[in-house]
């Protein structure tokens, strides 16, 4: 990561969501540089995969501002919305691969059908996405015949080959088995040393402790502390919010 | 009696045979259109609201809520009275495509239920639009989840086109009728009409098996 590449990506500012009278998201406000990489902490239910929706509008916001690349995003604007969304790649906790589709498939769709590009173009894209995480020999596997790890490593390709701005990961390893952890953190790890900008909800600690630039714990819809891993979990004088929820991870 | 050879063959199969191309040219344009309706009136009830759902769900209701039978009488003797005059055939078509979309699109809705939110939320989060992510991801799936139960409306509808003799069609069933009724050979000549049906519906059946099988995908659904 380079000193000087600190040109602002992603603003986020006071995003409040509610649903139903229950206040999700209240004023939530961070940014990304161009080659962040920034957790999201936290108990379940305090807004995390809330606020990793607003910021691709899958859920548009009530209140507050979106900036990417320093351009105000309209949430109302249709043509807005779905640009926004195909420069934002977004991973899911349960992978949600297109079931009928190979994975070659999975990852060429939306290049063919949004992005307009020829059959040809998108396979060979698609093909060269999947090389790169190592699912090179799975090309036309079906998702019920990958394991999660894999399946996980198709939805890395897909969100990759539509050349995003920046990837939401919303907790990307919580629905693997343990031994399968490793090889999606892998494809992450590679993912942000070759400078991609990722905000990602997780509890993998020492995946965050290595790589993190900043942590935001996340609780009852607000962010209520962010630093660096360093000064929130081991300078930190007082004992924080973060180390008391981190000592109860396994 | 049976066993008279010149009577089936010189008066029954050929006066079926016309009458079977009639069915044929009645059960292919119903079921065809029947479909295309069932997918869009199936749309419309599953994700549709206001207006769009409620139109959907009047017609879903009328043309499921009536006897066939009813539908085919108003179109061909009803109709008339508002100055719209439709051919037997027409007539036939148009209320056996009319009732069986209403039928496909239960099955279809049900389908289109079945798929899971997050297959939306991804192509939504790649930035398909709302009638791109339909038709490129969810109806490819929800129309394998459907395929059983449409087959099972298609094999009806083959039988239920046996009603178009009443508004005088006169296809397989009431060619039978007419051959019946000269010869009063009512038990030879409906023996071999229902084997017709019964060979009509076998057909069907090993070509929607093999449209399954054309379109099977690796853990989806059942199997």
């Amino acid at each position: 990561m380079s000193i000087e590449n600190t040109e602002v990506l992603l603003k986020v500012e006071g995003i409040s969501k509610s649903f139903g009278g229950k206040r999700i998201l209240k004023d939530v406000s961070l940014s990304l540089n161009k080659g962040d990489l920034k957790v999201l902490i936290g108990p379940s239910g305090g807004g995390k995969s809330t606020l990793l929706q607003c910021i691709n509008l899958l859920i548009t916001p009530d209140k507050g501002k979106i900036f990417l690349n320093n351009r105000d995003v309209s949430f109302n604007k249709k043509k807005d919305v779905l640009a926004l969304r195909q420069q934002i790649g977004m991973i899911f906790q349960d992978f949600n691969l297109f079931d009928h589709l190979t994975a070659l498939d999975n990852v060429s769709i939306a290049l063919r059908k949004v992005k307009k590009m020829s059959k040809k173009d998108a396979y060979i894209r698609a093909q060269m996405e999947l090389e790169r995480v190592g699912l090179g020999d799975k090309l036309h596997h079906y998702p019920a015949e990958l394991s999660g790890g894999q399946k996980q490593r198709v939805s890395i390709a897909r969100a990759l080959a539509m050349d995003p701005l920046l990837l939401l990961l919303d907790e990307p390893t919580s629905a693997l088995d343990p031994e399968l952890i490793s090889e999606v953190l892998t494809v992450i790890r590679e993912l942000s040393n070759s400078g991609m900008t990722m905000l990602m909800a997780t509890h993998q600690m020492g995946f965050v402790k290595s790589l993190a630039q900043e942590i935001l714990f996340m609780e009852n819809g607000r962010i209520i502390e962010h630093d660096t891993p360093e000064n929130l979990l081991n300078k930190s004088k007082v004992r924080t919010r973060t180390q008391d929820f981190c000592s109860k991870l396994l | 009696m049976f066993l008279d050879v010149s009577f089936y063959l010189n008066q029954v199969i050929p006066a079926l045979n016309k009458g079977l191309m009639v069915s044929l040219a009645l059960i292919f344009p119903s079921a065809t259109c029947g479909l295309i309706i069932g997918i869009i009136i199936g749309t419309m009830r599953a994700f549709g609201k206001g207006p769009i759902y409620g139109f959907a769900t009047v017609y879903a209701t009328i043309f499921r809520g009536t006897p066939l039978v009813v539908q085919l009488f108003i179109l061909y003797f009803g109709l008339p009275n508002l100055g719209i005059y439709l051919s037997p055939y027409l007539a036939a078509v148009l209320g056996f495509t009319l009732c069986s979309g209403a039928y496909h699109s239960e099955y279809i809705r049900g389908a289109l239920l079945s798929i899971k939110k997050g297959q939306i939320l991804a192509a939504q989060a790649l930035g398909f639009s709302t009638w791109s992510s339909l038709t490129n991801i969810i109806l490819p799936q929800a129309m394998r989840r459907a395929l059983p139960g449409c087959g099972n409306e298609i094999i009806y509808l083959i039988k239920y086109s046996s009603l178009a003799y009443i508004i005088t069609c006169i296809e397989l069933t009431g060619q039978g009728k007419i051959i019946a009724s000269m010869t009063f050979r009512f038990s030879e000549v409906f023996l071999v009409v229902g084997f017709y049906y019964l060979v009509m519906v076998t057909i069907a059946t090993w070509l929607l098996k093999k449209l399954e099988e054309r379109f099977y995908v690796p853990g989806f659904g059942s199997r």
